[in-house]
């Protein structure tokens, strides 16, 4: 595979920060976008602008095929077996308020849900709310010291009580693979339904949604090379249909009238009114460009890089790293001994490098290992080792500076 | 000196640093010089807590002139904590209500006072000018 070739795909790798060449280790919490994303989007608002579904024109109809072509696209990637069961979303938060809303209607008191120590913001706050709202309980699966969840605990919590089992495919602040064949396969025994949240997974490793036999999937655009405000969210036909709609509006009726609606088909009961069409269009050219990709090639290419960059780290005096499971993609949270994370953030920033800092809205993960937060590089499929040893050496020239 | 020849004084030293590094090695001095406040004080009431770092805040006010001590766990925040702090100690409360610290962006500071950094310094100029309204009444 030829990085290079890739990179040159990324117009904003060539940009300059404070006067420096751009160095993005940022990639969990957004990727940058190819030129044929970039282009696809333009072309749409240049050329083919029209609100889809709903019109007889030329425009119209030809929005509404390119629209339900990336939906298309991205059932064939993800290996769902019905194009209707790709829901379009604003992202993965959307998704998973969205499955919370409508198919936490069905849950009555006392019901379980269990999510996992490690879970996004995104995958917590949703589940303590419907709970408030339902008197459900929410179970919580624990983590060890490497990062890695307990699943032994996981099976014990596991009762006919549990309805739903939520959790993150790969944590985005330690970047720990889990196992969530074993997840799904053991809650599917109880009964219960499992949602993943793939906001860190499709961009790194492959994900068939069939193969792993999950109730729901969901992520989002922005993390996976394409536009930000559209995501997906995958649930199986049967659930999906059972499922009252979350939100009312244009597109996801069949009828009106001013008493009684009659609600519309899947996809479309759970998009109402005008979709992002662009956002839908520009992620279903996102997922072409990863078709473009050999995704073992993406594995073997970030596995390398995670390795050489912790090699290089290790011998950081004071470093110690958070997140060092055995399975784990390229994300490196860590702390240096004496340093603040904002300090070396806003340093590295000056030598053109961008990584996160602070708690990664994941403050549970921060907590269980008593600290404020971590500094976080994260990598995708356009990084080099290059850029490691740039990364490197300006930590090496920060450092003393801090602590003088 | 007045608060604009104090900002003023400021601009001309930053002046001298057309290299990142080196300015931010001198804001990092600057917080050396940090009028601390003293431990008993860092209470929770005197806590103001970013995401990205924290800051306490002390202000009092001596025969019309206001006193502020702070600290923050980031030695950044900490050194640009000290150049606002340089500017309006010792000036009255009404003079400190009034100011607006234009000179940290003048310097190429102004990111850190930004409300979406979230490193707790937009709370603190707003909790400083809050106790100077109040010295003032
Ligand atoms: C694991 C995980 N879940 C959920 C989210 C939320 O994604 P979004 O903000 O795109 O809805 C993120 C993104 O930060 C994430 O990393």
């Amino acid at each position: 595979m030829d990085i290079q070739k890739i990179r040159s795909q990324f117009p904003i790798l060539e940009e300059k920060i404070h006067g420096k060449p751009l160095v993005y280790f940022d990639n969990g919490a957004t990727t940058q976008k190819p030129l044929s994303v970039i282009n696809r989007i333009e072309n749409y608002y240049t050329k083919e602008n029209a609100n889809i579904h709903r019109g007889v024109h030329t425009l119209s109809q030809e929005a509404t095929t390119a629209y339900e072509n990336a939906r298309n696209t991205i059932q064939t990637y993800i290996g769902a077996q019905h194009n209707h069961e790709i829901i379009f979303t604003k992202g993965t938060t959307d998704g998973i308020n969205l499955v919370a809303n409508s198919f936490g209607e069905l849950l009555k008191p006392g019901d379980e849900i269990i999510i996992s120590a490690m879970e996004h913001h995104s995958n917590i706050v949703p589940w303590q709310m419907l709970c408030e709202r339902k008197g459900c309980k929410l179970r919580i699966i624990p983590m060890n010291a490497k990062g890695e969840l307990e699943l032994e605990v996981f099976e014990r919590l596991l009762s006919e009580r549990t309805k739903l089992v939520a959790v993150t495919h790969i944590s985005n602040s330690l970047g720990t693979v889990n196992d969530v064949e074993q997840i799904i396969k053991k809650s599917h025994a109880v009964g219960a339904k499992v949602l993943i949240d793939g906001a860190q997974s499709i961009q790194h490793i492959k994900v068939d949604v069939q193969a792993l036999d999950c109730d729901f999937y969901v992520f989002s655009g922005h993390k996976l090379f394409g536009p930000t405000g559209i995501g997906v969210l995958y649930g199986k036909e049967a659930l999906l249909n059972n499922m009252p709609p979350y939100q009312g509006g244009g597109d996801m009726i069949k009828e009106v009238t001013l008493t009684k609606t009659t609600y519309n088909d899947l996809p479309h009961k759970f998009e109402a009114g005008t979709p992002n069409i662009a956002g839908g269009i520009g992620l279903g050219t996102a997922f072409e460009f990863l078709n473009s990709l050999n995704m073992d090639d993406v594995v073997a290419h970030e596995q390398e890089l995670l390795n050489y960059a912790t090699q290089a780290l290790t011998k950081i005096e004071g470093i110690q790293f958070y997140g060092e499971a055995a399975n784990k993609t390229s994300v490196i949270s860590f702390l240096i001994e004496g340093l603040h994370p904002y300090d070396v953030g806003t340093l590295l920033d000056k030598m053109g490098i961008a990584v996160r800092t602070g708690h990664h809205c994941t403050q549970p993960v921060m907590d269980q290992f008593k600290i404020p937060g971590t500094i976080r590089a994260s990598f995708a499929i356009y990084n080099t080792k290059e850029e490691v040893d740039i990364f490197i050496k300006a930590l090496e020239r920060i450092i003393p500076i801090l602590k003088n | 000196m007045t608060i604009q020849e104090k900002e003023q004084e400021i601009i001309d030293e930053f002046a001298i640093y057309d290299d990142w590094m080196d300015k931010y090695e001198y804001i990092i001095e600057l917080g050396k010089d940090l009028p601390l406040i003293k431990e008993q004080l860092k209470t929770d009431d005197r806590l103001i807590k970013g995401c990205q770092s924290q800051v306490w805040l002390n202000a009092e006010c001596e025969n019309n002139k206001m006193k502020f001590t702070a600290d923050s766990d980031a030695i950044i925040t900490k050194g640009i904590i000290a150049l606002l702090i340089r500017v309006v100690n010792d000036e009255s409360p009404a003079d400190v209500a009034k100011s607006e610290f234009k000179f940290i962006s003048e310097i190429g500071l102004q990111e850190h006072l930004s409300p979406t950094r979230s490193n707790g310094l937009v709370s603190m100029v707003k909790e400083m000018k809050l106790n100077a309204l109040k010295a003032a009444k």
